[in-house]
């Protein structure tokens, strides 16, 4: 018994066919720390990308090493030293927090470069123009910068959602209980590693499919020269 | 933590992890370009062989082929030690990578070119080795440095299945000491100096390589 469902070990199909709903639980994890971890990735990148470009080194500078030093180390240890050390400092917070939070931190750098260049891609014309009509600096990025990045940068970010998903099994080493975890202990328990790993390979290899293909139809989807922001 | 006692173990464990990184990225380089070629130009056949291994090693998440090589291979009666299958994973893992890397680069080489090898009589296999693989070379080394850097990076994942690397050896004086932010912390400037020097390497070879094919004097 592993969360209420029965091992079923009579023949190899029937034993994945029982412990296919376990999997599934921890599929709802994976799904989930993709996800938030995206959302965190997609808004810390973006502060990250503007802080780049501010007009003052001190502050520049500091990001730049901090995302330099994101992009070059690590998953795995940046989740055990925040695993750590944030108790140390009197925060603790749910393994699957931590796990996302870093994940997150770990893609938001990836991504501040892809806003960086989607940035730099804008034509200067749109920033005098800006300029020109007196918008506020709020309002430039609102209403002129964004819409038209978005569509620039949604395919290295859907890229981004899908590499993502496929670093999820990493928390499994900090107890976060998801695919890759659920099948281990079931191997631990059964002795029998080969379906559950299998099976769990099998699902990721479903899963980038159907992303992939989801976010190719989004691009198409979304028009190329811009989405107005209301 | 006493950087004196642990900095040498936490150096040496470094070591290990180099040289995982070192014979995985020589085994993805090789299946990049064997694969990528593959894909290519190769025969029907090969290129639906070459198709299934970039689309399974690049669809499924490294730490589940690692432990699938570690747990699950042995009950298929092929047992190899810890270190060679953290070597294949990396490798394998990379090159699905690299064979796309390889792929697109070959095919951003003009048509021009192919039709100008053409006109001059080269073959097919003349046309690949001396004219097109050159010139995609220079496009290749940007993409193979971000994936150096990413295998390096993901070595840290072999201390999973026992390898005594740097996230390995980490972990232990860790326990040892309880001083999570030293110990951690310089683990995690040890790799970002290695990172960073791949990076450092990667650009004089990009700068040699585009010399070399004359989109540099």
């Amino acid at each position: 018994m592993i969360l209420g469902h029965e091992l079923v070990m009579s023949s190899s199909a029937a034993f994945a066919w029982s412990i296919l709903p376990i999997l599934l639980i921890g599929l709802r994890t994976t799904l989930l720390a993709m996800f938030a971890g995206f959302v965190i990735a997609v808004v810390v990148g973006m502060v990250f990308a503007l802080m780049r470009r501010s007009q003052w080194k001190i502050v520049t500078w500091p990001v730049g090493f901090v995302v330099e030093f994101l992009r070059n180390t690590p998953l795995l240890m940046q989740l055990f030293f925040l695993y750590f050390v944030l108790p140390e400092f009197g925060v603790t917070l749910p393994a699957f927090w931590t796990g996302t939070t870093v994940l997150g931190l770990q893609y938001a750098a990836y991504m501040s470069e892809v806003y960086r260049a989607g940035l730099d891609a804008l034509p200067k014309g749109q920033w005098e123009a800006a300029t020109a009509l007196n918008l506020s600096k709020t309002r430039t990025y609102r209403t002129v910068v964004l819409p038209q990045m978005i569509p620039r940068v949604l395919p290295a970010l859907g890229n981004y959602l899908i590499s993502m998903m496929k670093d999820t099994p990493v928390l499994s080493t900090i107890t976060v209980v998801e695919m890759l975890n659920l099948a281990n202990r079931i191997g631990d328990r059964t002795f029998e590693y080969l379906v559950p790993l299998s099976l769990v390979g099998a699902i990721f290899f479903v899963l980038t499919c159907v992303c992939s293909a989801l976010l190719r139809g989004l691009e198409r989807f979304v028009p190329q020269k811009g989405i107005a922001l209301r | 933590m006493d950087l004196s006692v642990h900095l040498p173990n936490l150096l040496g464990a470094a070591a290990t992890s180099l040289l995982i990184c070192s014979l995985s990225l020589l085994m993805a380089a090789s299946l990049s370009f064997g694969a990528g070629v593959a894909l290519f130009a190769g025969p029907a056949w090969l290129r639906a062989i070459a198709f299934a291994y970039v689309e399974i090693f690049r669809g499924t998440s490294l730490l589940v082929q690692l432990f699938w090589l570690y747990f699950a291979l042995p009950l298929l009666g092929i047992s190899l030690p810890p270190f060679l299958t953290g070597v294949l994973a990396l490798g394998l893992n990379t090159g699905a990578y690299g064979a796309e890397v390889v792929r697109g680069a070959l095919r951003s080489v003009s048509q021009q070119q192919h039709e100008a090898a053409r006109a001059l009589n080269f073959t097919r296999n003349q046309t690949l080795w001396r004219i097109v693989l050159p010139q995609s070379l220079v496009e290749m080394l940007p993409s193979f440095s971000s994936l150096a850097v990413q295998n390096l990076k993901d070595t840290s994942l072999v201390s999973m299945i026992t390898i005594a690397d740097l996230t390995f050896k980490a972990q232990e004086i860790r326990n040892l000491t309880q001083d999570t932010v030293a110990v951690y912390g310089t683990a995690l400037l040890i790799y970002f100096a290695m990172a960073m020097s791949i990076v450092a390497l990667m650009r004089i070879l990009e700068t040699r390589v585009a010399r070399s094919t004359g989109r540099l004097s």
